[in-house]
């Protein structure tokens, strides 16, 4: 997995909440088996209209936005389906962290494994940089490392905090399963004074 | 010692191993459903790190995604939904995985196949790559939805990396009205505290009206919990549960059922047990709720009328009822029981086994769907297929002009050819109607299976308690 340390990116403000994961990928892309390429069907259905051509007025489709890597977005981002597909489609796309108040469970747990950051920042913490984000560009530097958040002239900062063991996993990109592999034992130890229901063969 | 909560015992028993208590824990997983769209990868995963499935025994595979719910001795259409299906196949086959395949006859969707043949338990913690796997919890086991890469992590390991989440009770008080169903509460739930409601939370469901539904409502009310964000929903096991199980295919029977019970029935929740957060919901004056908008905690009673955002203070909920009516097409102050629909789906893994289609069935008796509607019925497995049938749905459901189709997941999230075309408007007994879930530019309102029923016969959302009167007329 892709490493996350600092990261300094251009910010796509989009003020809304309870942004679920059909909107982010919608379900017809999900049916390959493939886990890349998933970038070009980000926000598919509001992106482009009912004859494919991108929508002039949806920020990413707008210079320089298109080339933004910090999503900045409303309350409980990536609620809904469990589908994995989104944060495919967000990290494909050239994400490497979103910003919202808040954000759905599997969706947040979702983007730890896959090298994406999510960040929480108080509502009027995001407020404040919806404000600088909509006037004009905005470049944000995100410490992982410092947990702190710096607009680049100086008109915005911020600490976050993240689960330490996340953090950890993600500054250094581990490979989860090789981690906890590292418990055979115990793992072995459970199996064997537990009674564990197996299936039939069916 | 001290009173704990059915979660407090399901948890502290399958920790495999925690540094200390405010660390993540290891937990040990005893069921593992995967189905064809959210597994590829994860099996890809496993391929290129040369590694195997730790407990296929634990795991089952199902086919419920993207299946065709028409004729299946016919080829499948969909190039890419067939290599979904073959891809799981194959995985299955190379890693030892059982599979409910296309033609097996007890296919269905996987969170109505679970419980239905008893391979769901109580005190279970139990996963798959689907956030309605929720529904489990009417077992009181623990069940959750994951991501496909803690899907390939359950696959290699058996467990996962867990949080301790926090703790609710939703309680609901009073009496559930006639004409109202599990659908109507778990809809009146996540309007009361929003879609971010439960984030973080655990919910276990209380309270006579809980006590009093059948096995089948419980699931249906587990299965939304996820609409209201929580990490899984819940009820403690009792007779009823034990009723429903000991009839199921592969559960213990006899001496053994007995022994398993005591085991089942202590893991309810104790007496004086802590929540960390209790939220009551009065259901004395509950009516048949139906969505208005774009997410499952814009919902209404079907009595009132579609809101004003401009009566709404918030400015940043009026700016998303305004998105929201303007995608569904709707007038502020239409009431509810005016809005016609063109399409009606009964099925979901909220609103797709037996007893919801017995409910239908009796709404539509000797009735027929309107001019220029088309409504399907979708059973949730084979096995309901099959027992519907039996009793004779199949055939009022088809007298009353629905189409009578093949068990899967349907128009619930539209992945098969089972789709609102744009601007059309569903009465659907499924579980989200987000922006395009049915169909792009489709419009969901979500109902219970005796709402969708009426509505079909009527042509627009009804109240189903008045719809002897409507249809006399």
């Amino acid at each position: 997995m892709k490493e996350f340390v600092r990261h300094t990116g251009l910010v796509a403000p989009l003020n809304r909440s309870n942004v679920d994961t059909d909107q982010i990928i919608p379900k017809q892309f999900l049916k390959r088996i493939e886990r890349t390429g998933f970038g070009q069907f980000l926000f598919f259905d509001w992106r482009f209209d009912d004859d494919g051509h991108p929508r002039p007025d949806f920020i990413l489709n707008q210079p320089p936005y298109n080339t933004a890597t910090i999503l900045l977005a409303g309350a409980n981002f990536g609620c809904g389906s469990s589908r994995e597909h989104a944060p495919w489609a967000l990290a494909d796309f050239g994400f490497r962290a979103i910003i919202a108040p808040s954000f759905a469970d599997i969706f947040y747990n979702n983007c730890f494994e896959n090298g994406l950051l999510p960040v929480i920042l108080p509502d009027e913490a995001v407020s404040r940089l919806f404000q600088l984000a909509e006037k004009e560009p905005v470049t944000l530097t995100i410490d992982l490392e410092a947990g702190t958040i710096r607009e680049a002239q100086g008109r915005f900062s911020s600490e976050f905090e993240v689960n330490p063991e996340r953090r950890q996993k993600l500054l250094k990109g581990l490979d989860s399963i090789g981690e906890t592999l590292l418990h055979e034992e115990a793992i072995a130890a459970y199996e064997n004074t537990h009674h564990l229901v197996s299936l039939p063969s069916l | 010692m001290a009173a704990e909560t059915l979660f407090d015992k399901i948890w502290s028993q399958h920790i495999v191993y925690q540094e200390s208590p405010d660390k993540a824990a290891l937990i040990y997983i005893d069921r593992h459903y995967i189905h064809e769209v959210t597994s590829p990868q994860a099996f890809e995963g496993l391929r290129q790190a040369g590694r195997r499935v730790r407990r296929p025994d634990l795991t089952l595979a199902v086919m419920d995604h993207n299946v065709p719910t028409s004729d299946r001795s016919l080829p499948i259409h969909d190039e890419i939904a067939r290599r979904q299906m073959e891809q799981l196949a194959i995985n299955c086959r190379e890693f030892d995985v059982p599979l409910f395949d296309l033609h097996h006859p007890d296919q269905g969707i996987v969170h109505i196949i679970g419980p239905e043949m008893g391979f769901t338990q109580p005190g279970m913690t139990i996963v798959c790559g689907d956030s309605h796997t929720s529904t489990h919890g009417a077992f009181g086991a623990w069940a959750f939805g994951i991501g496909t890469s803690e899907v390939e992590h359950v696959l290699a390991t058996q467990t996962l990396w867990q949080s301790r989440p926090k703790t609710m009770e939703v309680r609901f008080v009073g009496q559930r009205p006639p004409g109202t169903t599990a659908k109507d509460m778990i809809l009146a739930l996540i309007r009361q505290i929003g879609v971010a409601g439960a984030t973080g939370y655990v919910i276990e469901y209380t309270g006579d009206a809980v006590s009093k539904l059948s096995m089948e409502e419980r699931m249906t009310l587990c299965n939304m919990s996820i609409e209201a964000g929580a990490r899984a929903g819940m009820i403690s096991p009792d007779e009823t549960t034990i009723a429903y199980l000991a009839s199921r295919p592969y559960t213990p029977k006899g001496a053994a059922l007995e022994e398993t019970r005591q085991r089942w029935l202590a893991l309810a929740t104790d007496p004086g047990a802590q929540f960390d957060r209790v939220v009551e919901v009065d259901i004395s004056q509950l009516a048949p709720m139906v969505t208005w908008g774009t997410n499952p905690e814009m919902s209404a009673p079907i009595t009132e009328r579609v809101p004003d955002p401009a009566d709404e203070p918030d400015p940043v909920r009026r700016e998303m009822m305004k998105k929201a009516l303007q995608y569904m097409g709707l007038t502020p102050g239409t009431p509810l029981s005016e809005i016609p629909i063109q399409r009606v789906f009964i099925g979901s893994c909220t609103n797709g086994r037996l007893e919801d289609l017995e409910r239908a069935a009796r709404v539509i008796q000797g009735h027929h769907v309107a001019p220029g509607v088309r409504a399907m019925a979708v059973p949730g497995s084979g096995r309901v297929k099959r027992a519907a049938e039996e009793k004779g749905l199949d055939r009022i459901f088809r007298e009353a002009g629905f189409e009578w189709r093949e068990p899967g997941c349907s128009m619930c999230l539209g992945m098969n050819e089972d789709i609102l075309a744009p601007g059309e408007r569903s009465a659907s007994t499924s579980n989200r109607n987000f922006e395009g879930r049915q169909g792009r530019g489709g419009r969901t309102h979500l109902v219970s299976p005796e709402m969708a029923a009426a509505a079909a016969i009527t042509g627009h959302l009804t109240d189903v308690r008045s719809l002897s009167s409507e249809v006399l007329q």
